[in-house]
């Protein structure tokens, strides 16, 4: 129970209970940095966005698409989506286990050290310092800082769940940890290289070894960074939004064990038709499509947790953005077995169309996963009604609406393009020999593309001005709340 | 506690599965006796290359379909990759493949295209390159790289180690005088554009050398 009230002061006091504060202020830094960074990442993807239909704008050396892609993907995944699992995990983890983040060091370090690892990313990159691994483009010396702040927070995450109160672990932790440990094996794995310099490596694997580890890698990346955590954030928020407990219990468990097995398997899928032996990209078919089942069943448990709740939608901007994120979720991953689907993937790869997919997971589940905590968390951690549910309300439609233009030109493009270099005249020549051609074609499905992450993009800045107002209209003090409980229960 | 094993272990057994054999097929990738390492030069333009992140514009691996042999050349083997250190083989073909473009055009062209995309392709929408005519080559790390290569497995000898910037150097001095000679601009000798489109002349001259073509298995 909160302990706002004087009757709840005096069992503060009581010498038989035991009482515990949680650590709010690191939640409320992480879902700062969240918004921030967010902003900052969109708008890098704006840029390159509008640097492929508009080369003028490619401001050389440091502004050119080439380094500014890696630098739009490290900014929205690991700064964007990293900020916003961290809240989630140091919010819903201190409730969950009913016992305060075991080291409020340890915490604080955590966050300044991601914090200067996105800061040193986003000076190398531009600068050219790049392994040119995606999602791994980032040199050995912040390689090596990723994992000592990665460990950091693995020892202070365990030791909180071993201080726990409460015995039952719910659902959400299992995420979290499978997140935890999966990172850490992935990163260290694909991370190996032997240094030339400070700004220099080469990695221990070459050609065909390289390509299976990165994409084992890769694609865990999507899975683990993206999808786990995000599930475990659902997990806790969601049934928190809608105040109904979640749909299935069962299947929480059985989704659980089958995403965390299957998912390892799939990374090949992303070299199909490549040099890689054709065990392996059948392999990852295989897996992939079998993903297919598991990834619903976390759909479902999530949209049938508001069984009885949709009526609330109307009124709650949290819900919405929940529901959508979800329902994108769902998209993405029949999308992704399909994409995985050797005949599918001989048109998809190389084409828009994956960037389409990549968004509809990462706009639509990750953007509107956190927006929707973002809100829930916003009065609970400032202790003020949200500055304006207009503006929220504004947010979601817009970014909803960017979002949808994004993905259906992407798709459009991808068809497009990939349909023409397959093209033949009658003859048996290339109906389009000149590269060019393809490109100019779907140059106008670009310009749509640029509109709709702006859109998107305007949504966030909407909603950190939102949380500006918010915050200063919030008490001057925010102390942490504090809990009691009788103390032999500890014992 | 032992959930968390449970956790690791699961995750664990898919990626040894999709792994090791892996490591033992190192042996087994069919090795092409044409491919060699990189020469020095080219292996500074590769580091150039990765600098520019030209990856997120170009793939570097050609599928066996038809329309990508007609357009592109021979698909790419398992064998030819074996001293790319990283693989660069791209996921996004916002311009056209680059693994066969090696012999494709002269150096002069590439100059020009750096310089401005537009004056060899008029509807390009590549962003020029043009510093990569003016900022010299840094060849100062060059036998450390080639000896950290070599120490995890690409077969340079003592002696190329030894006379990497010196083999480089002539190796861009050569290349220069033939660009001046077919009236392009004099200078370039170590500028980082030499280095560049030596390691683009490159792709899949090895390949070509040894006769692989579309309908021959690799
Ligand atoms: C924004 C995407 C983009 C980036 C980044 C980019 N390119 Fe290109 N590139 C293109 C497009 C589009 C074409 C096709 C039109 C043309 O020839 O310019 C092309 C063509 C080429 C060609 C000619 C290929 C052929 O077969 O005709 C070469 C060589 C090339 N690029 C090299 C590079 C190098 C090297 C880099 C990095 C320094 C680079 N490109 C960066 C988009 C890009
Ligand atoms: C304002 C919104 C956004 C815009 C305008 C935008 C734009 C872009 C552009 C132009 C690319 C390059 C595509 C190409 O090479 O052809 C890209 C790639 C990418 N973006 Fe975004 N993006 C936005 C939001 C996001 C978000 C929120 C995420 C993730 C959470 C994200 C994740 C990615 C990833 C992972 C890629 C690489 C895809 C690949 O390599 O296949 N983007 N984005
Ligand atoms: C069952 C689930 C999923 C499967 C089987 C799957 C499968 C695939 C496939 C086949 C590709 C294309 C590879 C290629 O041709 O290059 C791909 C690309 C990608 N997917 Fe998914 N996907 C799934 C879910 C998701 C989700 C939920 C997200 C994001 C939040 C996501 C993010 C990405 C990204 C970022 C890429 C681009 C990788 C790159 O080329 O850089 N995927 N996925």
């Amino acid at each position: 129970m909160q302990t706002t009230s004087a009757t709840a002061e005096a069992t503060l006091l009581d010498p038989d209970m035991e009482v515990y504060r949680y650590d709010e202020q690191i939640v409320r830094m992480f879902v700062l940095a969240t918004a921030i960074w967010g902003v900052v990442g969109m708008l890098v993807g704006a840029l390159i966005a509008l640097q492929i239909p508009f080369w003028e704008a490619n401001l050389g050396p440091y502004l050119t698409f080439g380094r500014l892609r890696p630098l739009h993907t490290n900014a929205v995944i690991f700064a964007f989506a990293g900020n916003a699992i961290f809240a989630a995990i140091y919010y819903s983890t201190q409730r969950l286990c009913k016992a305060r983040m075991a080291f409020d060091s340890l915490s604080k370090f955590h966050f300044w050290g991601w914090q200067a690892i996105i800061v040193s990313a986003a000076i190398t990159l531009p600068l050219g310092i790049t392994t040119s691994k995606e999602y791994a483009e980032l040199e050995w010396p912040i390689d090596l800082a990723i994992a000592v702040v990665w460990v950091v927070f693995a020892v202070n995450f365990f030791a909180t769940l071993n201080n726990r109160r409460e015995k039952h672990m719910y659902v959400a932790l299992w995420f979290y940890i499978a997140t935890i440990v999966t990172i850490a094996v992935l990163h260290i794995g694909n991370s190996l290289a032997i240094p030339i310099s400070l700004t220099k490596s080469y990695p221990i694997y070459a050609g065909v070894q390289d390509a299976l580890v990165q994409w084992w890698y890769g694609h865990n990346a999507v899975a683990f960074f993206l999808t786990t955590p995000f599930l475990g954030l659902m997990y806790y928020f969601l049934p928190k939004a809608a105040e109904r407990p979640v749909f299935s219990y069962r299947l929480s468990i059985v989704h659980f064990w089958s995403l965390v097995f299957l998912y390892i398997w799939a990374g090949p899928h992303h070299l199909n038709y490549t040099a890689v032996p054709e065990w392996a990209a059948t392999l990852g078919m295989v897996f992939s499509v079998m993903l297919w089942m598991p990834s619903w069943g976390g759909m479902i448990n999530g949209l049938f947790t508001l069984r009885g709740a949709w009526h609330k939608l109307r009124d709650s901007v949290v819900l919405k953005m929940f529901v959508i994120g979800i329902t994108f979720y769902g998209m993405s991953t029949f999308e992704g077995p399909l994409l995985s689907v050797k005949t599918v993937n001989a048109l998809s790869h190389y084409t828009d169309w994956t960037i389409g997919h990549v968004h509809a997971g990462a706009m639509g589940w990750n953007g509107f996963m956190t927006f929707g905590m973002i809100y829930w968390l916003m009065p609970k951690l400032w202790r003020t009604p949200l500055w304006s549910d207009r503006l929220a309300n504004t947010h979601f439609w817009i970014g909803t609406i960017g979002m949808l233009l994004y993905v259906m030109s992407m798709y459009s493009a991808g068809v497009t393009q990939g349909l023409m270099w397959r093209a033949f005249d009658s003859a048996g020549n290339l109906l389009y020999p000149d590269f060019m051609e393809t490109m100019i074609q779907i140059v106008p499905m670009y310009w749509v593309r640029l509109v709709g992450g702006t859109m998107y993009l305007v949504g966030a800045i909407l909603m950190l001005y939102n949380m500006y107002r918010t915050i200063k209209t919030a008490p001057k003090e925010l102390p942490d709340p504090a809990f009691t409980t009788p103390k032999e229960v500890t014992a | 506690m032992v959930f968390t094993v449970l956790v690791t272990i699961s995750v664990l057994i898919g990626g040894a599965v999709e792994l090791i054999p892996m490591f033992l097929v190192d042996e087994n990738v069919p090795r092409i006796s044409t491919v060699t390492p990189f020469t020095p030069l080219e292996l500074t333009g590769r580091d150039i290359y990765i600098r520019e992140g030209c990856v997120g514009c170009h793939s570097q691996m050609v599928r066996p379909f038809r329309h990508e042999l007609e357009r592109y050349g021979t698909y790419g083997r398992a064998g030819e990759t074996i001293y790319e250190r990283p693989f660069l083989w791209g996921s996004k073909r916002t311009g056209p493949d680059l693994s066969r473009v090696g012999g494709k055009y002269p150096d002069l062209w590439h100059v020009r295209h750096f310089e401005n995309p537009r004056s060899t392709s008029p509807r390009s929408l590549m962003p020029p390159y043009a510093w990569l005519l003016t900022s010299e080559m840094d060849l100062d790390n060059l036998d450390t790289k080639l000896a950290r290569l070599k120490s995890i497995g690409t077969p340079y000898s003592d002696a190329e180690i030894a006379n990497a910037q010196a083999s480089a150097r002539q190796q861009a001095e050569a290349m220069a005088t033939g660009i001046e000679a077919s009236g392009g601009p004099s200078g370039l000798a170590d500028k980082e554009v030499i280095a560049v489109i030596a390691f683009l002349q490159r792709l899949g001259q090895d390949v070509r050398a040894a006769g692989l073509t579309a309908e021959a298995q690799p």
